[in-house]
């Protein structure tokens, strides 16, 4: 065994974290190198889920690879389908409606609310506490039930096409999310009571699970794990894409650098997606959701085109190139939880055990988007 | 020592308020359905198995067997065959099979069809131990139908 144990005169022994394990959230296995309670080394090892995403990217054309993308984080779907769909229409050149655009934000910043909501209940859960996950369920519900009643389903949405929507929303749908909004709205105090200023809380997250902005920018980390330590980096701000740059909303930044300090970005990010559906609702238009001229046969010219996307957890993007077919010559999908889990083997060296499962639970893991 | 009996005070506040909110939800009425007692109304655009749709006219279906909804599908598990026959205009569909094992509910077929012979249907209770059960001939199903 390669690894030193921590102090003098003990012995390391290896403990295996999964595949099958209720803290790592899906078959992530972790091999742990411990010296008693403290972790010494520790490899995830990866690829119990693969599916061959990419590959599939290859083999069939580019509207037959649409379902795949709420196939791959499977909580946040929609950005998935969003950062898919925009880059055909960069590389085909097709302009989408306005109204199209502001129910596809709408409908995006909803689907990473119930990501989040889903994450504060799990990740609680993991430090031991039960009862924030069935309120945040009973929230995240409501959401599931407005999205079941525009895209037809709950959780892996197949809903925007090139140069659209597939269907429209309706005055009901739109009146529901306000409704939503303003339940919300009088929750948070509660959820920021109940949990954020519980004190078992705050001893298990404040200064646990230090990551530098210098460790994010080696392991290519984004999303709330590279606010969390106090870069100012969001797809949407940084390289706006859709409507984002017509609407007003802060991006959350801590400096902390500890498992708090992602814990209250994810929260305030929460804050932020409302004020953005709440302009969506205001601003959208009346029109058509297709664009008028949409190729049958979707065939791009030759090249190699790169579009990304913030989805819940960090930078969505898809490498692809073309060689002019009806199909992908290449398909790169770059996921954010894999290259946030990948630091999680230099920062949880030296920790406690129990603190590295609540530091694995602070990066908001999603394993099927790791293997793909 | 005064940390000490500072720690004792804040978890004190702490587990007061925890204590004050899930009482409030003591009394509130339970928001679980009890299924199977209570079923939930699937909404409209909910995305069941692809069904063929009833014509209220002829009381058939609207088919012409033209084999798009079979090559947009990405994953193949759907067989349409149709045959030519005397008499009749076009070809007249004698299968339509979907293999529900592999279908992900994208709804490609239903878009690539121009006569509008497929919907979602509303179906959800579909759970079953054996991989048959999911082979679905579309065609007798709409004859029961009848």
């Amino acid at each position: 065994m390669s690894s030193q144990a921590l102090s003098q005169n003990q012995e390391v022994f290896e403990l295996n974290l999964g595949p099958q394990h209720p803290a790592t959230h899906g078959v992530l296995r972790v091999k742990l190198v411990m010296d008693g309670e403290y972790v010494v080394d520790a490899e995830p090892v990866l690829g119990y889920i693969h599916r061959m995403h990419e590959l599939m990217g290859e083999n069939r054309t580019w509207a037959q690879y649409l379902p795949n993308m709420g196939r791959l984080d499977y909580l946040s779907a929609l950005s998935y389908n969003l950062g898919y769909v925009e880059l055909v229409e960069k590389m085909m050149g097709i302009e989408v409606p306005e109204r199209a655009e502001y129910i596809r934000v709408l409908t995006t910043e909803l689907n990473r609310i119930s990501s989040h909501l889903l994450w504060f209940g799990a990740f609680v859960l993991d430090l031991g506490g039960f009862t924030p996950l069935l309120y945040a369920f009973d929230d995240r519900e409501q959401i599931l039930d407005l999205l079941e009643s525009v895209t037809g389903s709950r959780l892996t949405y197949c809903y925007y096409r090139f140069g659209g929507l597939y269907n429209d929303v309706d005055d009901d749908f739109l009146t529901g999310c306000t409704q939503f909004l303003k339940r919300l709205r009088s929750r948070m105090p509660m959820y920021h009571d109940l949990v954020t200023g519980n004190v078992i809380l705050r001893q298990r997250l404040v200064d646990v699970g230090p990551i530098s902005a210098e460790m994010c920018r080696r392991y290519g980390a984004t999303g709330p794990v590279l606010r969390g330590s106090g870069v100012n980096y969001d797809v949407r701000k940084n390289e706006p894409y859709s409507i984002y740059p017509e609407l007003d909303f802060d991006v959350p930044v801590y400096n902390e650098c500890d498992s708090m300090a992602r814990y209250m970005v994810r929260m305030d990010e929460i804050e932020q997606s409302m004020r953005i559906i709440e302009q969506c609702i205001a601003q959208m238009p009346q029109g058509d959701i297709m664009a008028p001229k949409v190729p049958k046969m979707i065939k791009p010219e030759v090249g190699d085109y790169y579009h990304a996307v913030e989805a819940a957890r960090g930078t969505f993007g898809i490498r692809t190139v073309s060689d002019g077919k009806n199909q992908a010559y290449r398909m790169k999908l770059r996921a954010p939880t894999f290259c946030n889990l990948s630091l999680f083997q230099e920062a949880s060296k030296g920790m406690l055990l129990a603190d590295a499962l609540a530091f694995m639970g602070s990066l908001d893991l999603v394993i099927p988007e790791i293997d793909r | 020592m005064a940390g000490y009996f500072k720690s004792i005070l804040t978890g004190t506040k702490s587990l007061v308020t925890g204590l004050k909110i899930t009482q409030a939800e003591f009394f509130r009425k339970p928001i679980t359905l009890q299924y199977p007692h209570e079923v939930l109304v699937m909404t409209p655009r909910y995305r069941g198995h692809i069904q063929l749709v009833k014509n209220p006219e002829t009381g058939t279906h609207q088919c012409i067997s033209c084999g798009l909804c079979q090559k947009g599908c990405p994953s193949g598990c759907i067989t349409v065959r149709g045959e030519k026959r005397e008499g009749v205009k076009g070809k007249v569909l004698v299968q339509y099979d979907l293999d529900f094992t592999t279908c992900s509910l994208c709804g490609q077929c239903i878009e690539n069809c121009k006569p509008g012979a497929i919907e979602f249907s509303l179906e959800y209770n579909l759970a079953s131990t054996r991989k048959e059960d999911f082979h679905y001939d579309l065609l007798a199903r709409l004859e029961e139908q009848k």
